[in-house]
């Protein structure tokens, strides 16, 4: 037996002693038997067991996720509104309300992607990004360089970590640890927004497409609030089941949807891209004008009508003969079974106005597959048509 | 993590499993550590049966969520049966890796060419070694 695929391109089973970063719950992970991979330099869960019945408890109940290798930056300052309305492609001026939060992607002038983040408007003068574990490095340097001028401080935020409880239950479920004044806060927080409630931030926000909560919080609390949570029945999920659900809900992953040589409008995140008001000049701006006045490929949805699983980096054909002249039509950039639909799925990248069916090459093969608009499953069911 | 590595059978280092059957022909699979390797096994696909295969030949493809792996043939000769509950039910491989999770009996040819195997403790001691 011999692994041909591994698990996204930045992935790797560690069947070794663990040396990477770890976050406050990785003696948690290890002790509930958790399957340690590396993931952008961190010692991260797998899974606990069954990828599939995590991923399953998410969209049927509850689940929890130790995403705390992701990085939250601070940056306060009176001019914090004009140095975001520049670095992101996304507007925050659409941000009214504190708590208010904005998923954007942050460019180079060349209009590929630096990274993908949510900005939450915590008050006037002050916002926090999370932003991917992978491309912190990176980010910071990138967002230092730019804050200089506009006086604005960046702040990394080591000291906290984060969970993100998903599922139809998970907003009960986590508001019934809470005092009754801050349960009342919590669950009258709105989709796409977050409140402060002490040291913690609450946001109803996450990458399952099901409701809940990410919640950062002093990294010393971290521990107790996970253990509460699966003492209320919330299951422990790792990474397997976050690609998996993320895939289901159509979300983007950075490094494989998109990175830095592919700009928003051949990765599906044209919608978050702000081109009004006009005279905003965004980092990438010129750049994506000019794509998008020209054309691009577009981000589609595959769902294999056959039995199999769909992969990263297959090519796309538009006709069956796969191994004729005809050149591909495109590559999948991300690829997965859905326990959902119980079929394979994946987002690809293809030429302009692809046919309604392709076929993808697996293993020498061609297999059709239907081109879809994702997201494949909201809520815990199925896109009507799927 | 616990492996179970029943005494009563072959091994390859590529972690598939050989029994001897009373009619004379062999079964294969993969081995517990190989699919809790790979995780929810999610497709099986196996040879049809009559093909011929030789010693070291991948003859079946296991794909979990995330993974894909070809099993190598330990055996040369015929395939007899195939185990064609796995298209409907992968998990099995999962759940019960030495019996209902089989994969495909072998009747063997006139002059077998593979081997040896490894004893039950040597593959123990290979997989612990190999880490």
């Amino acid at each position: 037996m011999h692994q041909a695929v591994r698990f996204g391109s930045r992935v790797r089973i560690r069947s070794e002693v663990a040396m990477g970063l770890k976050t406050p719950l990785y003696d948690i992970h290890v002790a509930s038997g958790a399957k340690i991979i590396d993931f952008g330099g961190w010692d991260m869960p797998l899974s606990y067991g069954s990828q599939l019945d995590e991923h399953r408890a998410v969209r049927r109940d509850s689940g929890i996720f130790d995403v705390s290798h992701m990085c939250a930056i601070d940056l306060s300052g009176v001019r914090v509104v004009e140095l975001l309305r520049l670095l992101l492609a996304n507007d925050v001026a659409k941000l009214r309300v504190p708590g208010a939060a904005l998923y954007s992607c942050m460019l180079k002038p060349s209009g590929g992607v630096i990274d993908d983040l949510i900005a939450y408007l915590l008050a006037d003068g002050f916002f926090r990004l999370v932003v991917n574990a992978g491309t912190r490095g990176k980010d910071l340097k990138w967002l230092q360089e730019h804050a200089g001028p506009f006086g604005v401080s960046v702040r990394e935020r080591k000291d906290l970590a984060i969970l993100a409880v998903q599922g139809p239950l998970a907003r009960e479920k986590t508001t019934a640890l809470l005092s009754p004044a801050h349960r009342d806060t919590a669950l009258r927080i709105a989709r796409f927004s977050g409140a402060a409630i002490d040291s913690w931030f609450l946001a109803r926000t996450g990458y399952t497409g099901e409701d809940g909560f990410e919640i950062m919080l002093p990294a010393e609390e971290a521990a107790a609030l996970w253990q509460s949570l699966v003492a209320r029945g919330v299951t422990p999920a790792g990474l397997g089941a976050r690609d998996t659900l993320r895939l289901e809900a159509g979300m983007a992953l950075y490094g494989s949807d998109m990175d830095e040589s592919r700009h928003p409008l051949e990765s599906g995140l044209a919608w978050t891209v702000a081109f009004e008001p006009a005279d905003r000049d965004f980092i990438g701006r010129a750049e994506l004008e000019r794509v998008r006045a020209q054309g691009c490929d577009a981000m589609v949805g595959l769902v294999l009508e056959e039995r199999g699983v769909l992969r990263n980096h297959q090519s796309v054909f538009a006709e069956a003969s796969a191994r004729s002249p005809g050149a591909p039509i495109g590559e999948i950039t991300s690829g997965t079974f859905s326990p959902t639909l119980n079929r394979a799925i994946a987002l690809a990248r293809v030429r302009p106005n692809p046919p309604a069916r392709v076929f993808v090459e697996i293993r020498g093969q061609p297999h059709a597959a239907r081109v879809v608009k994702p997201p494949f499953v909201r809520n815990g069911k199925a896109m009507d048509g799927l | 993590m616990s492996e179970n590595v029943p005494d009563d059978l072959q091994y390859t280092r590529s972690h598939e499993w050989v029994r001897n059957l009373a009619n004379g022909q062999v079964e294969i699979g993969i081995t517990d550590h190989a699919q809790q390797a790979l995780g929810d096994l999610v497709f099986v696909e196996v040879p049809e049966v009559g093909r011929e295969l030789k010693a070291g030949e991948a003859c079946a493809v296991v794909e979990s969520v995330k993974a894909a792996s070809d099993v190598y043939s330990p055996v040369s000769g015929r395939v007899a049966e195939r185990n064609s509950t796995l298209s409907e039910q992968p998990e099995l491989l999962n759940s019960d890796p030495y019996g209902a999770g089989w994969l495909i009996r072998v009747t063997r040819s006139a002059t077998p060419t593979e081997g040896p195997f490894l004893k039950a403790a040597e593959y123990a001691q290979f997989v612990k070694e190999a880490g």
